[in-house]
């Protein structure tokens, strides 16, 4: 409310507030939550529809071989495992433990190639074709979904180890390795329903 | 380092001063100047303003094809246009006016001009995401009217049922420009509803306490949070339907165990909630109406509120009610029926709430006031013949007849437009600086109001006598022909009084007398800032002491000061009792979300010819989308000469 | 009474009432319309009231001041009586709501009530756009009879329309008789319903299939027993050969065109299944799902350019010289 002529006036000063500020005080957390939010019930209803499919038809998957466990399996693995890094970096940045957060981020960034590589092999073992049927369609819809995921995060995470060798660092950027590190962990877990779904569903819904 | 934690003290401020911190605001805070300012501008009132007028445009073009429609209805076995033109231009007008005009006019525009200032922050959260979404809602916009002149309209209707518009029974390019309009104007809503959410969450004014958020924002909200959990059915249903189309997957093929309901199912779990997506800002709009032109508090705040947050829910519990006639079990009918009839009651809560207010204040009947006025006498039709179609037998018989656009006519109009234009000449003064002719205005609104009841009162008649809808002609002797030309005589005044208001606008816009900042005496915080607002909207980012900040403010209200004048800085602060917490830096002004728009808009239109079009366009996308993101060296050292790490 | 009144103020003018819900022809559109009318009477009256309150309120908390007046805090006593009353609303209003509620759960229930009695059973297959009907009477494919877009039923019989698509979602609806229910592919849908008395209603096709969604109409001819039973017998014969020497060439103009590619005639080599079965096409009333009445001028527009009739229907132009078309309509005519 504009003031008028020179006068005494109460006023609340904030010069000293942080502005490096992490998780639900930060605002980019809140916008990835955001994005966490829609990208996970774009999953959910892709999931519904996998399930609304099946009541559809009697034989699932139709052909009689659901998708090889053993890659899958493998990468879930590896996913499980990488939270470790993950997790200690995320700490590590609160803190502004510059070799922690390159460290991590390094390890991020090869993590991601081991499971952009093991999701090929699972991609050549999925035992359908999309064109084939409705089942075919619906299990490359998800792990195409899921692999969107996986690529974007890992560029994300390139872009964030260059930005933190280069002479960009400051608050800003640990606050960004945060997000990145949180963001890994959603890939993750979205990841777990959906290798229960393409792997076990079809062996648990048989009969 | 010293504890950190705002603290209020006592300040000297003279004219010179503040003159001398006006500058030093408005040379960080301004768009930059120039034809290629104009591509890079991210402060929330530009972006907001271009919102506005382009979808208002788009309001416009779908009235006019409306117009076409009620031209061709007009006569009984009237062949001015085949059904093949027909056809496009319903489903253009429908599609037009849910995805390009209300959505976008009453979330996007509405919130993205209104919110900031209402929570009394400086610009909207990620405003570069915002600029983009803008840029994607135009050129998804542009693109669809494009296919439309080069007669690939789409023609499937505006919910584009399978397998009608399988490739099979749909050749051609016109199913799939309206499954990527929807993929346009998706990314477009759901960025702007997280700006929202992070927006209200983390950047209102200190003392802006949840109690204390004005309705209009509550409502944005709400809004915001349904978009995100609706919009992901349609994202699915959409991407299911191209890839159907362009990538031969058979999710809709029962020939190959796939199943044409899975994509009813999926659009209306976006499409129900969508409709109360465009009418919560409607209400959000009465209540502030209703308040200000009351001359006091609105009655109810909390039942309002929360009746906002049941709509919110509720309407996820509805989609079915759009699929009664496809023959699901009955058990779940009713489920349905019970659910949609439920709605009711929060509906009601607000209706009798604004009624109270209105009855216990002191009513001043501005054109604004109108508005609302005629929302109650129009809305309130339309949500009881909600009720009809709620209940299952009636609904069977009345399902897809005239009766059914006459009720959602009713509900959008009255829920929607009407609210919207009360809004248009409350906030016109705020965003140009001039007054609306009040002469003028009420004359559009009576033209308007009486247009609109002749037009779309005879559709429930005429469905009734059993016209069923989408169709581009209807026999002699099926006695619809005297009710159609009614209501194509009432187009005429609908079309009048939208003119009007036109010409009112462009009047004003020069010779309107001048506003001042706060014309209507009203209390919300956007009042508290010039008309129209400095690039920086407030000199101080105020503080709040109660819901209608101006009336209630203290004499000594305290404002806040200490944030850089150098940056874009402004004031975090505690989601739950808005307590300043930390300062944030927001982005300035860049071409790269630009850019980013328009190789996106390549990448979805290529690919409904070539599907690859999506992995050969993201390379360039993620180029850009690193440039966006790159910071400068002299922000990164600034930076980090300054930083305050937050202690745990 | 109540039921009269409120259809005259639904009616207003005069108007057919061959396709519409409210003059009902048989139990279940009949029960439909009293929750119908329920409806209306509540919500109407619920209306004008709010309409009241609202219109009073206004008048009487009109601002007289000169200018808009000052922001005020209404005291506590008014707001206190505000909100009692507004309770009282809402509670009328959830009375309401579960009266009407209740009221359509019932209707919902009387109207499927049908469904487990023994009933004829039709079969309706839509296609786009005209509706193909098929008699199976559980009987011998010899018993079974084809037609199209004229569904005779024997009156105050149970009736079970087991529908479903041969392409794109139809809507089968005949609102004299019954609420809608659509026909879809891959799914297969029962409508069961009883017409009380002999008469002549229209249906039409309710959800969007495409271009000629406007004309998919049929008729619904309820008769006697055994005025049914004749109908059916003759239905069941082959077509008859023809007598007049013009109607035996137009049958080999029939055969020789594309015609027998698309359409059956019983009794002749024709048996294309891709549009109506054409063996008993004149003792039918209308001509493309409803779009003609069946007469010798209208045959004839049709055979040679259906597309002008029907732009975009399944059935291309036949281009032939006027002699044979006449023959190919006279055959027509003979086909009883
Ligand atoms: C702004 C948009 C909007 C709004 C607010 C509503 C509000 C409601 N709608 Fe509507 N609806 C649409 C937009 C909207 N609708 C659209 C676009 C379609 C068609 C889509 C298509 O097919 O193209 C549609 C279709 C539609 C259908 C499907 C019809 C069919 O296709 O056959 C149904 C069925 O239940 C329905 C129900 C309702 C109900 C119960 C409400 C309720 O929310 C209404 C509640 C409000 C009131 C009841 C009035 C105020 C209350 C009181 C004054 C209290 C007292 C009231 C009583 C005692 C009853 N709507
Ligand atoms: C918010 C949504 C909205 C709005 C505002 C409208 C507004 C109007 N609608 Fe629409 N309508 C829908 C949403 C909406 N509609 C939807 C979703 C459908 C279903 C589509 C489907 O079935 O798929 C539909 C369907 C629909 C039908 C049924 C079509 C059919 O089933 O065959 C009809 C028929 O009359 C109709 C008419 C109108 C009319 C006359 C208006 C009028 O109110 C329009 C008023 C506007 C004007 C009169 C514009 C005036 C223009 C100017 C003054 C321009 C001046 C020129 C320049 C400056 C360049 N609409
Ligand atoms: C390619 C397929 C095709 C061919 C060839 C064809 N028709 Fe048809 N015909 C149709 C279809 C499909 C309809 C239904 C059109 C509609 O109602 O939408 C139809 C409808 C008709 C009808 C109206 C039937 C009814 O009860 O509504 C008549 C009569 C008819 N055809 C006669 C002919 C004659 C005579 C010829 C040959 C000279 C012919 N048709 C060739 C497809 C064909
Ligand atoms: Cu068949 Cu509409
Ligand atoms: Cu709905």
């Amino acid at each position: 409310m504009a003031a008028g002529v020179s006068q005494r006036r109460l006023a609340l000063d904030v010069s000293r507030l942080p502005d490096v500020t992490f998780a639900i005080r930060s605002v980019t957390w809140w916008g990835t939550i955001g994005m966490m939010a829609i990208e996970g019930g774009v999953f959910a209803l892709a999931v519904a529809s996998y399930f609304y499919l099946h009541s559809r038809t009697d034989r699932w998957p139709p052909t009689g071989h659901p998708p090889d466990l053993l890659w899958g399996s493998l990468n879930t693995a590896v996913f499980l495992l990488s939270l470790i890094p993950t997790e200690w970096y995320r700490r590590r940045a609160h803190k502004g433990d510059l070799r922690a957060v390159r460290l991590g981020l390094i390890i991020a960034s090869l993590t991601g190639v081991v499971n952009l590589t093991i999701r090929y092999f699972e991609m050549k073992h999925l035992n359908c074709n999309w064109s084939g049927d409705a089942y075919g369609s619906i299990v490359w819809l998800l792990i195409g979904l899921h692999i969107t995921h996986l690529l974007t995060d890992w560029v994300e995470t390139l872009v964030l180890t260059v930005l933190f060798f280069s002479p960009h660092v400051e608050g800003k950027r640990f606050v960004d390795a945060e997000e990145n590190a949180s963001y890994w962990y959603f890939v993750v877990l979205t990841w777990i329903p959906i290798y229960l779904v393409l792997y076990w569903a079809p062996r648990w819904l048989v009969g | 380092m010293s504890e950190q934690r705002a603290e209020l003290i006592e300040i000297d401020v003279s004219a010179e001063r503040e003159v001398a911190l006006a500058a030093e605001l408005e040379e960080i805070w301004q768009e930059p100047p120039g034809f290629l300012g104009w591509f890079k501008a991210v402060h929330h009132t530009t972006i907001g303003k271009r919102y506005i007028v382009t979808a208002f445009c788009f309001f416009l073009a779908a009235g006019l094809l409306a117009g076409a429609m009620r031209l061709q209805l007009a006569f009984p076995e009237l062949h001015l246009m085949g059904p093949d033109l027909y056809n496009q231009i319903f489903t253009m007008h429908g599609t037009v006016m849910m995805f390009l005009f209300a959505v976008p006019m009453m979330f996007e525009a509405l919130s993205v001009y209104l919110v900031p200032l209402m929570v009394g922050t400086r610009n909207i959260a990620f405003p570069r995401l915002n600029a983009f979404s803008y840029y994607l809602f135009l050129f998804g916009g542009l693109m669809v009217f494009a296919f439309f002149f080069v007669n690939s309209g789409p023609d499937r209707g505006w919910f584009s049922y399978v397998p009608l518009a399988s490739l099979r029974y749909a050749p051609g390019k016109r199913a799939d420009a309206w499954a990527q309009l929807i993929t346009f104007t998706e990314v477009s809503a759901l960025s702007v509803a997280v700006e929202i959410v992070v927006t209200v969450f983390k950047l209102r004014a200190p003392g802006m306490s949840l109690n204390r958020i004005p309705i209009f924002v509550w409502g944005q909200v709400v809004t915001a949070f349904m978009v995100i959990f609706a919009m992901p059915g349609v994202v699915v249903s959409s991407t299911m339907l191209l890839l159907d189309r362009t990538c031969s997957t058979q999710f809709f093929n029962p020939a190959n165990g796939g199943d044409v309901l899975l994509f009813q199912h999926l659009f209306w779990w976006f499409g129900h909630p969508e409709v109360y997506i465009i009418f919560i800002p409607g209400t959000a709009i009465v209540s502030t109406i209703v308040a200000a032109f009351a001359r006091r508090h609105v009655f109810g705040y909390l039942a309002l509120v929360l009746s906002l947050i049941a709509t919110g829910f509720i309407a996820f519990g509805l989609w079915v009610h759009h699929m009664f006639a496809t023959g699901i079990p009955q058990m779940s009918e009713s489920f349905f029926t019970a659910a949609s009839m439920m709605i009711a009651i929060p509906a009601g809560t607000q209706i009798f709430c604004w009624l109270a207010t209105i009855c216990t204040g002191k009513v001043i009947l501005k054109t604004p006031m109108w508005w609302v006025l005629g929302f109650f006498f129009v809305f309130v039709i339309g949500g009881m013949t909600g009720i009809y179609v709620a209940s299952v037998p009636v609904d069977l018989q009345v399902h897809d007849t005239y009766f059914v656009v006459a009720h959602f006519h009713y509900v959008l109009i009255g829920g929607a437009v009407f609210p919207l234009f009360g809004a248009f000449a409350y906030w016109f003064p705020k965003i140009t600086g001039r007054m609306l002719s009040e002469r003028l205005g009420f004359w559009s609104f009576s033209l308007f109001l009486i247009g609109f009841n002749i037009t779309f009162f005879p559709m429930h008649l005429v469905g009734l006598r059993g016209m069923p809808r989408r169709v581009y002609t209807y026999p002699l002797n099926a006695g619809w022909r005297l009710l159609n030309q009614v209501e194509s005589a009432g187009y005429i005044l609908l079309f009048a009084g939208v003119l009007l208001f036109l010409i009112n606008v462009v009047r004003s816009l020069r010779h309107g007398q001048i506003a001042g900042p706060n014309p209507w005496d009203a209390g919300g915080l956007e009042w508290a800032a010039a008309s129209p607002p400095r690039s920086y909207n407030f000199l101080h980012i105020p503080t709040v002491n109660g819901r209608e900040p101006l009336w209630d403010a203290r004499p000594d209200q305290p404002v806040v000061i200490g944030l850089h004048t150098d940056v874009r800085e402004v004031v975090t602060t505690r989601i739950m009792d808005a307590e300043p917490e930390g300062r944030d830096e927001m982005p300035g002004p860049t071409i790269w979300p630009f850019i980013a728009a328009v190789v996106t808009t390549a990448m979805f239109v290529g690919s409904i010819f070539r599907p690859l079009a999506i992995g050969i366009g993201s390379v360039p996308l993620a180029i850009a989308l690193i440039g966006w993101f790159w910071p400068t060296r002299e922000e990164s050292s600034r930076r980090r000469r300054r930083d305050i790490w937050q202690q745990e | 009474m109540l039921c009269r009144s409120a259809r005259l103020s639904m009616a207003l003018l005069a108007f057919p009432k061959n396709q519409t819900p409210l003059d009902p022809a048989g139990p279940q559109a009949r029960h439909i319309e009293h929750t119908f009318l329920l409806i209306f009477w509540i919500t109407s009256i619920v209306y004008a009231i709010v309409i009241a309150v609202l219109a009073i309120g206004v008048l009487r908390a009109r601002s007289r001041e000169a200018g808009i007046p000052a922001p005020f805090t209404p005291d506590p006593a008014v707001e206190k009586k505000a909100a009692r009353i507004v309770g009282g609303a809402l509670i009328a209003t959830v009375i309401l709501i579960t009266i009407m509620m209740v009221s359509s759960f019932v209707t919902s229930h009387r109207t499927a009530a049908l469904a487990d009695q023994p009933a004829l059973r039709i079969d309706v297959y839509g296609h786009q756009w005209w509706w193909e009907v098929v008699y199976p009477n559980g009987a011998a494919p010899s018993r079974v009879i084809h037609t199209a877009n004229e569904i005779h039923v024997p009156a105050n019989t149970v009736i079970d329309i087991h529908g479903t698509s041969r392409d794109v979602i139809h809507s089968f609806w005949a609102p004299n008789i019954h609420g809608k229910k659509d026909l879809l592919p891959g799914y297969e849908n029962d409508l069961t319903f009883k017409v009380d008395s002999p008469g002549v209603w229209r249906g039409q096709c309710a959800e969007y299939c495409g271009m000629q969604h406007a004309q998919m109409a049929f008729d619904i001819v309820a008769q006697s027993p055994d005025e049914f039973e004749a109908w059916y017998r003759q239905q069941l014969k082959p077509a008859a050969d023809p007598s007049s020497p013009e109607a035996e060439r137009g049958r080999t103009v029939f055969l020789s065109q594309a015609c027998s590619l698309c359409h059956t005639i019983r009794g002749t080599i024709a048996g294309g299944t891709a549009a109506p079965d054409l063996t008993h096409l004149a003792s039918r009333s209308t001509i493309a799902a409803g779009a003609l009445k069946n007469n010798v001028a209208n045959l004839t527009a049709w055979v040679l350019d259906a597309q002008k009739i029907k732009p975009g229907c399944r059935m291309p132009p036949n281009l032939m010289n006027s002699t044979d078309l006449n023959d190919l309509i006279a055959y027509l005519e003979t086909l009883q």
